[in-house]
């Protein structure tokens, strides 16, 4: 048997199962690696110590009929765990302690999961590199001072490396498919409406989505039937029949129709990028699914659209950290002099940015110039990919402009940050589901990803493309272990 | 449009963060070309179009009105950031 840190989420419960392996066993190979990977800063909490005696608990009286029986399992630090320090990668909520437990991960402790760590994460989820932490950077296993993407940029490198067989994200702009596609892994973010967002830190709320991040597609569609269900305590929770993503999951994608989007063809994409996408065009085609042309005229305005949107829900999100009930409060002369301080000093730069734009666009006088227009301006974004589902069934794009950047490189110019966003960012004002699959290396062995959009509620089909997918790309990452 | 000093000073007294001028002319900066960036959405014609105001098309639903107490009073005065173990204290703001 290989190392059990190597082994895929699925190999894994195989082995539970069969009692080749006891929970406990496991419990203590992903925590022994963990320690040794203190370098690569993914963990802002550890858990271990409760996590071990979990094990032991599940050990004594294992229940074989669970989903992940006895699986230890990271998860990003946006979930509020009770008991269990949830900061959402900010000095703001440095020592919040939830009293309440998150709905995605009551599903996965409900399956047998057990609590292995909080990950790392860009402040408040805002980042598309993970160094805007409180926390500090977090190192991609790829290779030295390179960014694991973000925001759940601890997630992505928790995975890569092999300290947690899988784990759980959240999406706001492409927060779970840019950090998998820079670390070589796999992500899904779903429909917006499938995985209950209660207890999870809020972002922005018409945007945010938590979902799977792993190794291979089949772990991500174990996972994905964990986490997704229908929630009271989420007003924008969405009753509709799930499919039994892992059960259900075949590589037969005959006859689907795939469509390739011209406007992501942007200027200034590497040569690599675009190669790897007609690569992917072409095992599409070797699969049996039918590639068709199409346009989505409006992809140019997405970015815009969402960098309105999201901080304006953001700031009226945040309005809540004011020092107050709880977390991180820096004392004032007067309640005024205090929020502003408290904030001022609780939040870092990037979210300080982000809720001055939030503020600016709803603020009186520019509401209707900011705000309105770009609500509708996303209406018009839906209705593109509306329009081009009458004729085909998923839609396969790249899912980053670039590979993994240096740590640093991009951290003096947002809007140059903002641009790694491209091509996810859509996909979250239109709320569907859409999968980053690790497709290829670019010349400096950095992984590259493709991604699939599916329609609403779909994610059993953009699963299955991405199966057949994963079988002919046959990637490997290559990571040396370099910082043990 | 330019975002200048006086806005930004005039943005954070809304969003209740305090910044010194040299964060000011920094933000102003950012803001600036980030607000450049997103001109770009006016050239598109959209007075005909219905904003787009939820992606998940669901009647909000109505629950009982009943009294959950799982009694974490306690728990949750833990995480105040002023020690105290009966209310939440904030400055004084009546004189």
């Amino acid at each position: 048997m290989s190392n059990i840190t190597d082994q895929t989420l699925s190999e894994i419960i195989r082995n539970i199962k069969s009692k080749k392996l006891s929970s406990l066993e496991v419990t203590n190979a992903f925590i022994e690696r963990s320690e040794k990977s203190k370098k690569l800063n993914v963990f802002i909490t550890e858990n271990f110590t409760s996590a071990i005696d979990q094990a032991k608990k599940f050990d004594e009286t294992p229940n074989y009929e669970l989903k992940l029986p006895g699986i230890p399992i990271a998860v990003k630090d946006l979930f509020c765990t009770n008991g269990v320090k949830t900061t959402a990668g900010s000095k703001i909520l440095k020592n919040f302690i939830p009293t309440y437990e998150s709905t995605v991960t009551q599903n996965i402790w409900n399956q047998g999961g057990i609590l292995l760590g909080k990950l790392n994460c860009d402040e408040f989820a805002m980042g598309s590199s993970n160094e805007t932490s409180f926390f500090g950077n977090v190192q991609n296993p790829i290779g030295e001072n390179l960014v694991p993407g973000g925001s759940s940029g601890g997630s992505s490198s928790a995975v890569a490396a092999n300290l947690t067989p899988v784990t759980i994200g959240t999406d706001t702009g492409g927060s779970i498919r840019q950090p998998a596609s820079f670390t070589g892994t796999v992500g899904l973010k779903p429909t917006y409406g499938s995985c209950s967002r209660y207890g999870i830190v809020a972002f922005a709320s018409s945007l945010d989505q938590a979902g799977p991040m792993s190794k291979n597609v089949k772990d991500a569609a174990i996972l994905l039937e964990v986490i997704s269900s229908f929630d009271k305590k989420d007003s924008t929770s969405i009753n509709f029949k799930r499919n039994k993503y892992f059960e259900e999951l075949t590589n037969n994608i005959k006859g689907k129709k795939i469509g390739i989007p011209k406007e992501y063809r942007v200027e200034g994409m590497p040569d690599e990028i675009e190669n790897l996408w007609n690569k992917g065009i072409e095992y599409i085609k070797e699969c049996g699914a039918e590639v068709i042309d199409i346009s989505l005229p409006h992809t140019n305005y997405a970015l815009p659209t969402y960098y309105i949107v999201a901080p304006a829900e953001a700031s009226s999100n945040l309005a809540r950290y004011d020092g107050v009930k709880y977390g991180f409060r820096s004392p004032g002369k007067n309640l005024i002099d205090m929020y502003e301080k408290t904030r001022s000093e609780g939040f870092g730069e990037e979210v300080k940015r982000r809720i001055m734009i939030g503020t600016y666009v709803l603020s009186s006088g520019y509401y209707d110039a900011y705000y309105l227009k770009a609500q509708k301006i996303r209406q018009l974004i839906k209705k593109d990919f509306d329009e081009v589902y009458n004729k085909v069934d998923a839609i396969l794009t790249p899912s980053t402009p670039s590979s993994a950047f240096k740590i640093g490189e991009k951290t003096d110019d947002p809007v140059s940050m903002y641009l790694n966003d491209i091509f996810t960012v859509p996909v979250n004002l239109a709320g569907l589901p859409g999968i980053s699959i690790p497709a290829g290396l670019d010349k400096n062995g950095f992984p590259l990803g493709l991604q699939i959009i599916g329609k609403p509620f779909d994610e059993q089909n953009i699963l299955n493309i991405a199966y057949s997918m994963e079988e002919k790309i046959n990637f490997k990452n290559k990571i040396s272990d370099w910082w043990i | 449009m330019t975002i200048d000093l006086k806005t930004v000073k005039h943005i954070s007294k809304l969003a209740r963060i305090s910044v010194d001028e040299e964060k000011a002319n920094k933000l102003a900066n950012d803001l600036n070309s980030i607000f450049e960036f997103i001109e770009k959405l006016n050239e598109l014609k959209t007075d005909n179009v219905e904003p787009l105001t939820s992606i998940a098309e669901t009647k909000l639903r109505f629950r009982e009105d009943q009294i959950k107490s799982e009694n974490i009073r306690e728990k949750i005065l833990k995480n105040s950031p002023d020690e105290n173990k009966d209310f939440f204290v904030v400055p004084k703001v009546v004189e």
